[in-house]
């Protein structure tokens, strides 16, 4: 039916719900939407309004989207007839304590251009669907937050969850506050305070959070540029300072020096690449990896601006530093690392921390540290290999903040100096090393494609059986070399097949992929 | 102890004649059922009546110093059966349930009851779960009405009119001999209003009296000839004295000018909605001043022919507003006034959508489609009200906005027993999954995507029980909640599993409490209830009624335990049901119940441990296997600052419980080394500080050690 041209025909009179303000807030199950519901009805009513609030209860809401609603009106004296429910293209005021809750919103038509003040913060929650995805899963912020300003009237976005942190409140206090800044209810800002005062819980905290939101708000609405994100500085270049035995501060100036002769579009990756070579090894280590740069370079053009040695720089890395028994055992005997989780956790100075890690090798893991004959040797011998398996293979609780514990993973780290006479070592080389020679071949005849090839390193990661999914997925990413041959669009292919091979867990996407490539 | 508590709340219901009531529908309903010396109440908790259970138990101390009964009943079906105290003797009672899936269970009870009928004024609260928000079947209650002649209100949604309803259903019930429906919505169920109170009443007979003089007439018992009695009775005179007593009492209301040619026909709960789309066409004013006809139907079975006739008669046309599919009213006043031979013009669904919530779009758009068509007499205002403005392009939003299904809270004890059966699937194959009701049905979402099929309350494993066949090994699974199992599964399900010889596999997932409604006590809860006979455990129950396979894990969070046991339920040569019970206590109750008192201790100076989880960042290499495990609020991702990386890392954010359920995963699927648990222990002893000084000298000293042998690359 034609809307446009009924009102017309039926010609009637004005909005009579003008002196009505409607407020709807969509939040996240569990974000304290209701303590924001009744303040603002308090609120209404301490400055002489009648409001009425409805909610959804029940199980509908655990941890799902969840929708509060509030209507006020000046009291007359009589019972205005308030609706229960907002109505699309009805909401004067759009409250959102999550930026993809205010994309919701707008799709759901709550948010109108003609009326509506948004309120919304710009941080995330992440969606089950954005974290379960094998790559990158979460959801692109800025097209959301590119499409609020022109949906509403007036938008008021900004990391309202940050601001409630910083001031060791919840969000609903910073909610508060960007509503009181943002001018759109015609109360007294002493008005609000009293309100959350008179809520009588965390009041400090509360009130803190709600001011620093309040000005926040006021300063991004003056600014106009309410729903900008905050201008990204430039990443200055890390600089890294290094101590240690001078010879090897020497030693470690040296490499650099080997750095600065690379391209330098190279610089940022090769410098990260050799410190995580030296970090997870040694010096030598790090020559070793920049051996493996200079001869990618030697093939490489500068018309392909230098892409071909950036990435190898970026993925050899990776694929030299694989993770090992060692590397895990090295990480979390690290000092920095104790250092880290106390930061996480917040450790109060009075406080003592207990830490267990949870681990669950496999006789995989310990034959891949064991000299590269004796690992062998038992790989070869099923009997043998699962009966120590039956003995190993099992989760492990290790206290690390034990003597005991922490000397055991010391003790694995300790090994750092054989770990290139192991079989895990040798296994790792031989892969990286027909990988290298696989893309070095390629660049000549097709420099993109090459590029694809070591990009394909993405593939493998994770532990056991995550780890040996990765590889399958790799090789038969790469297994459609053959069926590309020869064709201009190789890259484009490949690039498509590892995007596929990221979207899901068994790699179903990539085996539909690799059926059309068959077809082709 | 429910997830919510009303015990500052309830102080209300002491209010007295002429005070002014603020707060919550449900509490109003509450005060309305004292007001009118209601003798009994019972019920059984669902959204959106959840509260109205809650509110009712935190206020037994006022119900007990009024002489009021109240039970929280072991199913609806129960709730129904105890109106029967009011079948004999003259005894106010009033019982409250979720529906339309409580109706079904107790339909039985309720047929029974309104055949017989009541003398007594018994009063069914029923929470009519459609639209937003609702989480079953979108079916109406009104249906119920019908087949068994129960008397529906459904009142205007504000509180004076709940109230008032309340009142009028008691005495509607008991001039008619009929029990009565009040309907409530979703909404109106959590609308903050206000109204006026009276002073509580005592019940003119309690049920100490009743038992003391018992009662019996055999006319009032449903058997024949009684029932054929009662057939005829139900039309020949409650139906009549109903009808009179609805006109008399003017139970439905007239609003706006009699004299204009359309008018509109609505139920009750409609009322606002209706009132908001003629203002905001100005047809209404802020207060409800209408200047359309409305005929508001705060009765909506009976229908009241004369008043029908009687509003259509001068109208050209009239617009029935009526929520929901089957269009029950709207065919009953067509007849009517096709037994009248009136001519009005009947409208209803046409303009309106034959079936879904009538949301303020959906009011404002058919109610102007029927004005238009039908009367262009209307009087001129200007230019067209709310004309809605350009709708922003949303396509773009509408790929990048992601679907966001309620689901399992942080630390949920529920979490862990969907990932040990999802690695167990890895292992031995897909299996038949029967689902049940609870807040374990989440697991039919991502990451577990686990469970085919839900067919009621305490009806998984009877929803399985075709698949019992020797053709195969491969057996079913069937969950349940321990809210479903004593609700009626130990009966339907394990009973019949066990009669049968099925010889599925059955979880039984005991969380303590009838969790998904609000976390109130059942009989297997843990807690210590004054007023509840609590701690009976579910394998008990299941022995006794005959499984001889019964295994319990006290703490799901041990998802190896799990998936062992699970693998043993589906592959032991037992015949017969082999029923689990997985329990571990609610976290959102637990921590209600836990964290006052833990913050408190840490205040005195006490011994306290907080445990969270965490992710090494360095080790973890953002393939997210745990996070397909999971689905856990607090466990996310964040991106690295590290050009090599691609992918962002697992991250436990500050809301982690320490539930263990990643650690248990990373274990049981042998997924990475990067979680570790963190206990912070606060105030700790002295000896323990000592001991912790000197481990830290020795575990430094071997840091320290390595550092000076080695090159420390750091950012400047």
């Amino acid at each position: 039916m034609d809307i446009d041209t009924q009102w017309q025909a039926l010609g009637t009179g004005e909005d009579e719900t003008r002196t009505i303000t409607k407020i709807a807030i969509f939040a996240v199950g569990g974000q304290g939407g209701g303590v924001l519901t009744d303040w603002i009805v308090n609120l209404a009513e301490a400055n002489g309004y009648k409001a009425q609030s409805t909610s959804v209860a029940g199980v509908a809401q655990r941890t799902g989207a969840t929708i509060y609603y509030v209507e006020m009106a000046p009291d007359t004296g009589k019972a205005p007839v308030f609706s229960l429910s907002p109505a699309q293209g009805d909401v004067d005021i759009v409250i959102c304590a999550e930026l993809m809750e205010a994309g919701r919103a707008v799709i759901r038509g709550f948010v109108t251009a003609d009326k509506t003040t948004l309120i919304a913060s710009s941080h995330r929650i992440l969606a089950v669907s954005e974290k379960i995805v094998p790559g990158k899963g979460e959801q692109d912020s800025d097209v959301v937050l590119s499409r609020l300003g022109n949906a509403s009237q007036k938008l008021v976005a900004f990391n309202m969850e940050e601001v409630a942190a910083d001031n060791g409140s919840v969000i609903s206090s910073s909610l508060f506050g960007a509503l009181a800044g943002s001018g759109a209810l015609p109360f007294l800002k002493s008005t609000y305070e009293d309100t959350i005062r008179k809520g009588g819980k965390g009041v400090k905290a509360s009130l803190a959070s709600f001011n620093a939101s309040f000005e926040h708000a006021q300063s991004s609405a003056a600014a106009g540029s309410a729903g900008t994100k905050r201008p990204e500085q430039l990443k200055p270049e890390k600089a890294l300072t290094v101590r240690g035995p001078e010879k090897k501060r020497a030693a470690w100036q040296l490499l650099l020096s080997r750095i600065e002769a690379l391209p330098k579009q190279a610089h940022e990756m090769a410098l990260a690449g050799l410190r995580k070579a030296v970090e997870f090894q040694d010096l030598e280590y790090g020559e070793e990896y920049l051996n493996h740069l200079e001869i990618v370079l030697a093939s490489d053009t500068e018309n392909g601006n230098w892409e071909f040695t950036r990435v190898a720089a970026k993925y050899i890395a990776n694929a030299m530093c694989y993770d090992d028994t060692i590397r895990v055992a090295d990480i979390k005997t690290q000092k920095t690392r104790l250092q880290r989780v106390e930061r996480e956790i917040g450790l109060g100075a009075e406080n003592q921390l207990e830490l267990t890690e949870y681990l669950h090798p496999r006789m995989e893991e310990i034959c891949g540290t064991l000299p590269v004959r004796l690992g062998k040797w038992i790989e070869a011998r099923p009997k043998v290999f699962s009966w120590l398996d039956r003995r190993v293979n099992k989760g492990r609780r290790i206290r690390t903040h034990s003597v005991r514990g922490f000397l055991s993973l010391w003790l694995i780290s300790s090994l750092k100096p054989w770990r290139r006479s192991f079989l895990r070592h040798e296994i790792e080389t031989e892969h990286l090393q027909n990988w290298r020679d696989l893309a070095i071949k390629t660049v000549h005849s097709d420099y993109d494609l090459a590029v694809e090839i070591l990009t394909c390193r993405r593939l493998i990661k994770g532990y056991s059986d995550t780890h040996k999914r990765g590889h399958s997925k790799f090789d038969r990413v790469l297994s459609s070399l053959t069926l590309l041959k020869d064709r201009k669009d190789a890259a484009d292919w490949l690039r498509r097949l590892r995007e596929a091979a990221l979207l899901d867990e068994k790699g179903e996407a990539l085996e539909g992929a690799l059926k059309t490539i068959q077809t082709l | 102890m429910a997830e919510r508590s009303f015990v500052k709340e309830v102080e209300k219901l002491r209010a007295g004649e002429g005070e002014v009531f603020r707060g919550e529908g449900i509490l109003a309903i509450t005060k309305a059922l004292l007001e009118n010396g209601v003798g009994y109440v019972g019920g059984y908790q669902g959204s959106p009546i959840s509260h109205l259970m809650d509110v009712l138990a935190d206020a037994q101390d006022i119900l007990g110093e009024l002489g009021v009964h109240f039970e929280a009943s072991a199913s609806e079906a129960a709730a129904a059966a105890m109106l029967a105290a009011s079948v004999h003797y003259p005894i106010r009672g009033a019982v409250t349930f979720k529906s339309t899936v409580g109706t079904n269970v107790a339909s039985d009870a309720l047929a029974n009851l309104s055949s017989g009928g009541v003398t007594g004024g018994s009063l069914v609260i029923v929470g009519e779960d459609y639209g937003e928000g609702s989480s079953i079947m979108q079916e109406r209650s009104h249906a119920f009405a019908m087949k068994s002649q129960i008397w529906l209100l459904d009142p205007r949604p504000n509180l004076p009119s709940i109230v008032k309803a309340v009142g009028d259903g008691f005495e509607l019930s008991e001039a008619s001999n009929t029990p009565v429906m009040l309907q409530v919505r979703i909404r109106s169920c959590h609308v903050h209003g206000e109204f006026t109170t009276k002073d509580n009443q005592r019940p003119s007979m309690s049920v100490a009296d009743a038992l003391e003089n018992p009662k019996r007439d055999l006319n009032r018992i449903v058997l024949p000839p009684a029932s054929f009695l009662h057939e005829q009775e139900k039309v020949t005179k409650r139906l009549p004295a109903a009808l009179d007593y609805i006109q008399t009492h003017k139970l439905n209301e007239l609003f706006g000018p009699q004299g204009s040619n359309v008018g509109i026909i609505l139920q009750g709960g409609m009322y606002n909605g209706v009132i908001r789309a003629l203002q905001r066409l100005g047809l209404a004013d802020i207060n409800g001043e209408t200047q359309i006809p409305l005929y508001v139907m705060n009765v909506t079975y009976p229908l009241v022919p004369a008043e029908i006739t009687e509003f259509c008669r001068t109208k050209e046309a009239v617009l029935v507003v009526e929520e929901g599919y089957p269009d029950y009213l709207e065919q009953a006043v067509g007849a009517m006034l096709q037994k009248e031979g009136l001519t009005t013009k009947l409208e209803g669904k046409g303009p309106f959508p034959e079936a879904g919530e009538y949301t303020g779009q959906v009011m404002l758009d058919s109610i102007q489609t029927f004005l238009a068509t039908h009367c262009d007499a209307l009087p001129g205002k200007g230019r067209a009200p709310n004309t809605p403005g350009a709708l922003p392009d949303i396509k773009e939003l509408q790929e990048v906005v992601p679907m966001r299904p309620p689901g399992f809270c942080v630390g949920c004890p529920e979490r862990p027993i969907f990932a040990a059966t999802k690695l167990v699937e890895d292992e031995l194959g897909p299996h038949h999954i029967a689902s049940d009701i609870g807040c374990h049905l989440f697991s039919i979402m991502p990451p577990f995507g686990i469970g085919s099929t839900t067919m009621g309350y305490g009806l998984g494993p009877a929803s399985a029980s075709a698949f019992n066949t020797t053709k195969t090994d491969r057996r079913s699974i069937s969950f349940m909640g321990d809210g479903g199992f004593w609700h009626n599964g130990l009966t339907t399900s394990i009973g019949n599993a066990v009669f049968n010889q099925n010889d599925g596999v059955i979880v039984i997932v005991d969380n303590y409490y009838s969790a998904a409604t609000g976390g109130q006590d059942i009989l297997s809860s843990r807690a210590n209830n004054k007023s509840k006979s609590t701690k009976h455990p579910i394998t008990e129950a299941v022995k006794g009624v005959g499984v001889k396979w019964v295994r319990q894990l006290d703490r799901t969070y041990d998802v190896t335990q799990m998936q062992s046991i699970l693998k043993e339920a589906l592959t032991t040569d037992v015949k017969g049901p082999k029923v689990i019970i997985a329990s571990s206590e609610c976290m959102l109750n637990k921590q209600r119940r836990e964290k006052p008192i833990i913050n408190q201790a840490v205040k005195e100076q006490k011994r306290v441990v907080k445990t969270r989880f965490g992710v090494d960042e360095d080790v973890c290499t953002g393939d997210h296997a745990c996070m397909r495990l999971s689905g856990c609020p607090s466990l996310t991702v964040k991106d690295l600052d590290d050009p090599l990386r691609d992918d962002p890392v697992a991250h436990i954010d500050q809301n982690c419980v320490g539930c263990g359920n990643c650690g248990e995963v990373a274990d049981a699927a042998i997924l990475c080394p990067s979680f570790y648990q963190a206990d912070t222990i606060h105030n700790p002893s002295k000896t323990e500080r000592f001991f912790s000084k000197i481990r830290g000298r020795i575990i430094s000293a071997l840091q320290n050690w390595r550092e000076r042998r080695s090159l420390i690359i750091e950012e400047a």
